[in-house]
């Protein structure tokens, strides 16, 4: 009786002590993914092929997600909504469990998410990749209430289409001017390819139209070839006014669609595109992974946060430079972290980290350009294989212009493919 | 002069030390971005190449060419390859050789 008890009371001992070990170390352990999109989705995705054994959850508001990348194409007239939105059916049947629901805030130390319908998950690993958040009022005018009338399309859904609705109510003749942030913000070539796409739905319906950019930055990405392609596809119809030239927007009038600079120079706009100051998605902030500039560091070999282990975070919110805030890179994020956490939790040393980045631009119709990166980890930070990368040559003729157009769509074809495919 | 070669014969040192080191869990880190244009599993379903199930030697001596700036018809691939040694390259292509179609 006393053996038998004592047998009980070991074996209970060695199972409260070891059990949550042994469950991370074979199958069961529950890992949460916060965010659906190019970082999530993907996270979810590679952690189930890296062990199907994990349960993994993916919480995601939208049933459908609409993609930033491409949405400046549905702007210009070259694609439909259908096809730049996804569903998790895909996900559903590789076996992660989906919640259409948001997160609303983490407890790090209980290892908890509780979730907009009320309901708290426990995590052995969470993953966040919530993208970015407005720092609403850091530019004077712009709120929420004004990117109704001015909108930002800065998150692709119901703001692209209204963005797109005002730019076919627009007479010809009209202006649509475009405000660039100061600070990091997501996609740094994504202003200029939609300048690119308005120009070609200008070009198309509205050809006395003007485009004006105001922009906080004396230097922009992919400069030399937009201006290239701009000339050559639109001659004058863009004009850009970097921050040296009075391009540095202190205020914005929603109403009366006015931008205003620091000089004090007005420019009255038909239509009024004002991408807002940003930061990492609000849940960062909830779960204690962001810093004081608003972003999150993360230990680059496994994209962790380094204020909060257990925790990894992927994509736009993470301060990952050089690697640039993308979708490609956050997909490029994921599959490290994945490795990384199933590595971990089997008890093994994680792979190296390898990533890369393709950001493809398309400035008209059969006229792309790309911006390339490869990248490894070393002592916590992010570093570009020198020699590596590089944007496509200033020199190509229209052939490898058409090239790289038809392989921005085949990137967009195989990634959306890679995250939101069938199982 | 000498500083240089100690370099090289360095370099080609532990370019050899890692070729044994590429683990499958290390090579499958280092496919992950390929993926993302060349499709799921170098399955690709748009207008860029498939790579799954590619012949190995052929595929890295592609890819090898694209490194040197050898191959004319290139875009993108000399950017990306550049960042990669060669036993990773043979690596990859070993690695998508063994992915079905």
């Amino acid at each position: 009786m006393n053996t038998t008890r004592r047998e009980m009371l070991v074996a209970m001992g060695a199972g409260v002590l070891a059990l949550p070990h042994v469950v991370r170390a074979q199958t069961g352990a529950h890992v949460v993914v916060v965010g659906g999109g190019f970082g999530g989705a993907t996270a979810a995705r590679y952690l189930r092929r890296a062990d199907p054994g994990l349960r993994i959850t993916l919480i995601e508001p939208q049933q459908r997600f609409a993609t930033c990348p491409f949405s400046n194409l549905y702007l210009g007239g070259l694609r439909d909504w259908d096809s730049i939105t996804h569903g998790y059916d895909g996900l559903r049947a590789a076996g992660i469990e989906v919640i259409h629901a948001r997160a609303e805030d983490v407890d790090a130390a209980a290892r908890s998410v509780t979730l907009s319908d009320g309901t708290r998950l426990g995590w052995d690993r969470l993953v966040l990749s919530p993208g970015i958040d407005f720092r609403w009022g850091a530019l004077a005018g712009y709120d929420e209430a004004a990117a109704e009338l001015a909108p930002h399309a800065w998150k692709a859904g119901p703001q692209t289409q209204l963005l797109r609705k005002q730019l076919e109510a627009m007479e010809d003749g009209g202006s649509f001017v475009m405000v660039v942030p100061e600070g990091a913000f997501r996609c740094p070539p994504g202003p200029y390819e939609r300048a690119s796409m308005v120009a070609h739905y200008f070009k198309t319906h509205k050809p006395r139209s003007k485009i004006l950019i105001l922009d906080s930055q004396d230097k922009f990405s992919k400069q030399p070839l937009f201006q290239q392609g701009w000339q050559a596809h639109y001659g004058e119809m863009i004009e850009w006014v970097g921050q040296s030239d009075d391009g540095l927007v202190a205020e914005v009038d929603a109403g009366t669609r006015e931008a205003v600079t620091v000089f004090g120079t007005r420019h009255k706009a038909d239509v009024l595109n004002v991408i807002p100051p940003q930061k990492a998605g609000v849940i960062a902030e909830r779960a204690g992974v962001a810093d004081q500039t608003g972003w999150v560091p993360v230990v680059a070999e496994r994209f962790e946060s380094t204020l909060v282990p257990g925790i990894h975070v992927l994509g736009d919110a993470t301060i990952a430079a050089p690697m640039p805030k993308s979708g490609f890179c956050a997909n490029a994020q994921a599959k490290v972290a994945a490795a990384a956490i199933a590595a971990d939790l089997a008890g093994r040393e994680p792979p190296p980290a390898s990533f890369a980045n393709t950001c493809y631009s398309l400035i008209a119709p059969g006229w792309g350009i790309a911006v390339a990166g490869v990248y490894r980890a070393s002592d916590g930070k992010v570093v570009e294989v020198e020699g590596a990368g590089g944007v496509s040559p200033l020199d190509a003729g229209p052939e490898f212009r058409r090239a790289e157009a038809d392989y921005g769509a085949g990137w967009y074809a195989s990634i959306c493919a890679d995250i939101w495919g069938a199982a | 002069m000498i500083h240089l070669l100690s370099i090289l014969l360095l370099a080609a040192g532990l370019g050899a030390a890692r070729a044994q080191e590429l683990d499958p869990a290390a090579v499958q880190v280092l496919a992950g971005p390929c993926a993302n244009c060349h499709g799921p599993g170098g399955g690709s379903p748009g207008a860029i190449p498939a790579i799954a199930g590619l012949p190995a030697d052929a595929a890295a001596e592609r890819m090898l060419a694209f490194r040197e700036d050898t191959d004319p018809s290139a875009t993108v691939m000399p950017r990306l390859m550049k960042g990669y040694g060669e036993d990773e390259i043979r690596a990859l292509a070993r690695w998508f050789a063994e992915t079905p179609k």
